[in-house]
């Protein structure tokens, strides 16, 4: 049955667009995870998604665009979050529904049939072009490089981001690279997975890794095979059930943190934590 | 109190300085010397700018009038990064989260990450080094165990052994017994106390509580409103009137450990 599915070029394309998605969006996703923003993710997420209908519009590439909008989503909630001028959930929320309002607007304003628009929606593996895969690619190659040669700064920013500042790392710069790098990730996985569910195969695989370890570098390898098996399961949901692939990686992701959650060691910290405030 | 006036054992200096967060001013033109290896208590009610000192030490305070030269180096931003590389920082208990994924190991190694520089690991020699400072402050111990897991006594002794390993040349204490228990605040002071004596750093540390004061100081800052109210030598500032002027309400030193002096 493999090599029945082996035998399509576009499968083969499909195998390779999960394998880079899963190990991109759930790398982004430990750290969006671990900082506690996960909110920020989603933000940007749609604004990835609002930029590429523009494209779709306006008749230029919808990655142009992506590309665009979730940089300068990531640019604007940076610092709102950070000078704390309204609180963080106000601000980031009042992008979000923005994003959410110029992707609906955009689609609104597209003449003739939307089939571009709703494959931008829901993502379809199947079908991912070359160039977008050649891109999703290039961004994964990146991300690992980029993971291992700035691990040491990643682990101090995003577990202690204060502390980082005040020991002399360039922690600010981290901190928007990282947010840069969720934009860049999003933009280069939206084609496969879709706008609308990009986001669960960031947060989801990332979640479930976080209730399974106490170590980052584990953290980050639990997090990328979750994500893949999602990537995958999906794909292959789609190829022998005839299901839409997007929506069966996000149904896949969200069974496997139900399963750690169940399953946590961690749950009994929990327990140790509230026996410790009670006493 | 350490003598001397000699201006080469400057390693703090703070001119006029004045800091503002949006509309509120947490300094308002205070100056400041502090020389080589001196032990300095900054105390004074909340909100009377001694952490927004701090600050101005380390760079993380813009100024937005005045000047401060640190460790010779005139604080701005080019020089912000390289000088917080050379002075500690133990802050507050924080709330931490239990599941953060990251040891007490690592934590603390932390504090070598700013000296070693982008692109470089850091080498078993500075592992060993860690191992070194964790038995030191008491927690060898605990070197495995998640950050988050430790209580808050644990957490601080963790969080003095990064400032530790930075091997700082000037070390800030903000509030470092606040919101932990009598005995572990009588530990950490007792560590801090040992530290100083043995390395000499040069020190100042931050506390609201009298109490919190530790013994060794050659000179207290009282702080009021963003201003340097008053500074001078433990025996000469640490007297009833003084305080319950600064901190605005009758205090009594006879009341407060610090008459252990």
């Amino acid at each position: 049955m493999e090599t029945s599915i082996l035998q399509y070029q576009f499968m083969r394309s499909a195998i390779v667009a999960g394998l880079c998605g899963g190990i991109t969006c759930s790398t982004i996703g430990v750290f969006v995870v671990t900082m506690h923003l996960s909110f920020i993710g989603v933000c940007i997420a749609h604004a990835a998604f609002a930029g590429a209908l523009l494209g779709v519009w306006l008749g230029f590439d919808p990655l142009i665009g992506a590309l665009l909008f979730s940089l300068a989503s990531a640019a604007v909630i940076g610092p709102m979050a950070d000078r704390g001028e309204l609180n963080p959930d106000t601000s980031i929320g009042i992008v979000f529904s923005l994003m959410l309002g110029l992707a609906f607007l955009f689609m609104g304003m597209m003449p003739g049939a939307k089939t571009d628009a709703l494959n931008l929606f829901w993502g379809s593996i199947l079908t991912v072009s070359r160039e977008n895969l050649i891109f999703l690619a290039i961004v994964t190659g990146v991300v690992i490089g980029l993971v291992v040669v700035f691990y040491k700064e990643i682990q101090a920013v995003i577990c202690h981001r204060q502390v980082a500042l005040a020991v002399g790392i360039p922690a600010t710069l981290i901190f928007y690279g990282l947010l840069f790098s969720t934009g860049v990730i999003v933009t280069a996985s939206l084609q496969s997975i879709g706008g609308l569910l990009i986001y669960s195969l960031i947060l989801n695989p990332a979640a479930a890794a976080y209730q399974i370890t106490y170590s980052l570098k584990r953290m980050l390898l639990i997090a990328v095979v979750f994500g893949v098996i999602s990537c995958w399961v999906g794909l292959a949901a789609s190829y022998f059930l005839d299901l839409p692939s997007g929506a069966a990686i996000v149904v896949t992701s969200s069974a496997i943190f139900g399963l750690a959650t169940a399953f946590s060691p961690k749950r009994k910290v929990k327990r140790w934590q509230q026996a410790q405030v009670a006493g | 109190m350490s003598g001397g006036n000699s201006v080469d054992n400057t390693v703090i200096r703070i001119q006029d300085a004045v800091v503002s967060y949006r509309e509120d001013v947490a300094l308002q033109g205070v100056s400041l010397e502090v020389r080589k290896g001196e032990f300095i208590g900054v105390i004074g009610p909340n909100g009377a700018g001694k952490t927004t000192l701090l600050t101005v030490v380390n760079g993380l305070g813009r100024l937005v009038q005045g000047q401060a030269v640190v460790l010779g180096l005139p604080v701005n931003g080019r020089n912000g990064i390289k000088l917080r590389r050379r002075i500690g920082y133990v802050a507050q208990v924080e709330n931490i989260d239990p599941r953060l994924p990251i040891s007490v190991r690592e934590t603390v190694m932390v504090g070598c990450y700013g000296r070693l520089g982008l692109f470089h690991r850091p080498a078993p020699a500075q592992w060993e080094a860690v191992d070194r400072v964790l038995k030191m402050v008491g927690i060898a111990h605990l070197s495995h165990r998640p950050i988050g897991h430790l209580s808050g006594g644990e957490y601080q002794r963790a969080a003095i052994a990064r400032a530790l390993i930075q091997q700082p040349e000037i070390l800030l204490l903000d509030e470092p017994t606040a919101s932990i228990d009598l005995q572990a605040q009588k530990e950490i002071l007792g560590l801090i106390q040992l530290i100083h004596s043995e390395y000499h750093m040069t020190t100042l540390f931050v506390t609201h509580d009298l109490r919190q004061l530790p013994s060794i100081c050659h000179r207290l800052v009282l702080m009021k409103e963003g201003k340097i109210w008053k500074q001078g030598s433990p025996e000469s500032t640490l007297r009833d009137e003084i305080l319950s002027q600064l901190y605005g309400a009758p205090v009594s030193t006879h009341s407060q450990s610090t008459v252990a002096y």
